[in-house]
């Protein structure tokens, strides 16, 4: 799922910085996007630089912000699309659809965040 | 992404009306723990000292969602704590304290302002959602609370301290919080809880303010301080409302004004049908101080002193000193007049002090009023005295709530026998005669009254409960309220039952629920042989011009035909075409 989208990444020309790069990803969490990983994902996005936006259908939330991506009430199994801009956006993606992933390391059953 | 504050547009809300009138003011929202957030500006030179505040609240906040994780992580897991440090995650969003800053230095709003507008908007947002993510919301009122108690601290400012003319607008109002409401700066209030003939609705209408129950959530779409206008007669909340509509409201509280004054001059004439049948019009009162507003519109007297309000607004119980203080206002007041003191008609529940430990399932139903109070002998005995103590400056009666049995009419006519007992041995001065009336309020003495009338002086029609017990509705549940109706076929045959069954024995009778209020059943009534109402005393003026214009002959045929009827809502329209006739004639 999310990796195979991401594949098309790697084909792409390296991005300059200003340019917008995306991926897909999946939401394979049962209980949708809820408020553990909203709070891992914002975590991770602030880590870089860049820009980071998520996108379902027309609605658009900011990356970084744990209240901003609850918006999008992503259940499981909605597409979503990950979009990063500047320096350090391609690491970025790589970061955010591994978190994907890995599921958000749900089903480990600990609260490490 | 959430839109920056868009232009407001007028919103209209339709909510129950609960007491007439309109008014326009600057609303004052309550949440849940009462808290106030006046729309405030920041002097330009006072921002960074404003941003420090807002600063450290947000660190206190995050300090105790910290600790509150800790112990909770301690007590019950890290499952459990999981849902504070949802919390701290939100509260440190960086989108969320960014636009926090920015409303604070660039829009120079006050830092609760800022805080309660920006989080509320979220909660709305979440609100919308439909899935479990909308369960969100709560998450951003609870830190929206924490913030605000750490922003106003000991500035935390109450109901009391209201000084300016507001508009109150809260999830729900007590009774004793509605009854201290300041009259002279509450111009209105609007509640998302409440259903009709609620007690704070009652009081309400005592107070004579416009109010609005049962409008369903709303406050998250006001931060307080703006303008909003309030429909007592029809049941809107306007919020942002436009030039245009607050000029039509503007005339029509213009309006509202003159018809008063011209309703004024019939204060000295009397509520006589144009037959020549003299009606007795009594006013409702729940606070000594509505006294005056009887007397100053001519009511014939007090058909129904309501007495929760000694029980409601103290912790303890009423001594017989308060009772016999308020009591012998309103005596004294109505020089000579007379005054119906129904004895305490709460439940359990309602009580302040601690009356019973088990916890009702269906309080309606249980415990309460004449039952509470021959469970409760020595608070029932204190009221007593105190009632025939007053008795012995007027005209006093005393009225007995919600019988259901002539066992309990009995009882209580027997504890009111032995009080006069104990008064006389200490030579205390009371009416030995005193009339002992009771409440036709239950099913059950509606069909029994042939039975309870050779025991009483006098009954009084409680059409309120009446309909409530009659089509077992909840009045106060907004899911069924609709079918609580007056119109109904079933509560008029109770009614005109226990209207003939009086008049057949020569007891006085008398309604005073909210229907006797209320012009559309003026004719109705009439028409049923009543010759007595019991009525708010803003109603007063109104249903005198309605008996002032009406025969006794036409009202008969109109209380006729609608007993005819077999549904509510006929009944209703016939009542509103009659009502509307009568306004035609009275024009004309």
């Amino acid at each position: 799922m999310a990796a195979d989208s991401r594949e098309s990444l790697h084909d792409a020309n390296a991005p300059q910085s200003g340019e917008t790069i995306s991926c897909e990803v999946v939401v394979a969490i049962p209980q949708g996007l809820h408020a553990r990983p909203a709070d891992l994902l914002a975590r991770e996005a602030r880590r870089w630089q860049s820009r980071i936006e998520l996108v379902a259908d027309s609605q658009r939330a900011d990356g970084k912000s744990i209240l901003d991506l609850l918006t999008l009430a992503a259940e499981a199994g909605t597409r979503l699309v990950v979009e990063a801009t500047g320096p350090d956006a391609r690491e970025a993606l790589e970061a955010i659809g591994s978190l994907f992933d890995r599921n958000f390391n749900e089903h480990a059953g600990s609260q490490e965040s | 992404m959430l839109p920056a504050a868009p232009a407001p547009a007028m919103l209209k809300l339709q909510g129950i009306a609960v007491s007439p009138g309109v008014t326009i003011g600057e609303a004052l929202v309550l949440d849940a723990e009462g808290f106030r957030i006046p729309r405030r500006f920041v002097e330009r030179s006072a921002v960074d000292t404003e941003l420090a505040r807002l600063a450290h609240a947000v660190a206190e906040t995050a300090r105790e969602m910290g600790h509150n994780r800790d112990r909770i992580h301690a007590e019950l897991g890290a499952q459990y704590a999981a849902i504070f440090e949802a919390h701290l995650a939100m509260l440190h969003d960086p989108r969320l304290q960014q636009e926090l800053t920015t409303a604070v230095r660039d829009r120079n709003w006050w830092p609760e302002y800022a805080v309660s507008r920006t989080l509320r908007r979220y909660a709305k947002v979440f609100q919308s959602l439909d899935n479990h993510i909308s369960q969100r919301a709560h998450d951003i009122y609870d830190i929206e609370k924490s913030l605000l108690r750490n922003l106003l601290g000991e500035r935390r400012e109450t109901l009391a301290a209201i000084s300016q003319p507001v508009v109150v607008l809260a999830h729900n109002l007590t009774p004793s919080e509605t009854a201290n409401l300041d009259r002279r700066f509450v111009k209105g209030f609007a509640t998302e809880l409440g259903g009709p003939g609620s007690h704070t609705a009652i009081v309400a209408e005592g107070l004579e303010i416009p109010a609005v129950v049962g409008v369903g959530p709303f406050l998250a779409d006001v931060s307080g301080g703006e303008s909003v206008i309030l429909d007592g007669n029809e049941g809107l909340v306007i919020l942002q409302p436009d030039e245009e509509t607050i000029a039509r409201y503007r005339l029509e509280e213009q309006a509202a004004k003159t018809v008063a004054t011209r309703l004024g001059r019939l204060r000295d004439l009397p509520a006589e049908t144009t037959d020549g049948v003299r009606i007795q019009i009594m006013g409702n009162i729940e606070f000594p101080s509505e006294v005056e507003q009887c007397i100053s519109r001519g009511s014939d007297g007090i058909g129904l002193y309501r007495t929760e309000f000694l029980y409601l607004t103290s912790r303890r119980e009423p001594t017989e000193e308060d009772h016999f203080a308020a009591y012998a206002e309103v005596v004294q007041a109505m020089n000579g007049k007379p005054v119906v003191i129904r004895t305490l008609d709460l439940g359990a529940d309602k009580m302040l002090t601690e009356t019973t430990s088990e916890e009702e399932r269906n309080p309606c139903l249980g415990l309460r009023s004449i039952r509470l109070s021959l469970r409760q002998l020595p608070m029932f005995r204190t009221q007593l005295r105190a009632i025939l103590r007053a008795s012995a400056l007027g005209d006093v009666r005393v009225m007995f709530p919600l019988v259901s049995t002539i066992v309990e009419l009995r009882q209580a006519r027997m504890v009111l026998a032995d009080v006069m007992e104990d008064l006389a041995e200490h030579g205390i001065a009371f009416n030995p005669k005193m009339p002992v009336g009771m409440m036709v309020e239950t099913p059950a003495a509606a069909l029994m009254l042939d039975a309870f009338i050779k025991e009483v002086d006098f009954v009084s029609v409680g059409t309120n409960d009446l309909i409530q017990y009659t089509l077992a509705v909840d009045r106060g549940n907004k899911e069924v309220a609709d079918l609580y109706n007056a119109c109904d076929p079933a509560v008029l045959r109770l009614l005109r039952r226990s209207l003939d069954v009086a008049a057949e024995a020569g007891v006085p009778a008398n309604v005073c629920g909210q229907m006797s209020g209320s012009v559309m059943y003026t004719q109705l009534l009439l028409g049923m042989g009543l010759r007595q109402l019991s009525v708010p005393a803003s109603a007063i003026p109104e249903v005198k011009q309605a008996c002032r214009s009406v025969s006794v002959a036409d009202c008969r045929l109109i209380a006729e035909k609608a007993l005819a009827m077999d549904g509510a809502r006929e009944v209703k329209a016939f009542l509103r075409d009659q009502l509307r006739r009568l306004h035609a004639q009275t024009v004309a």
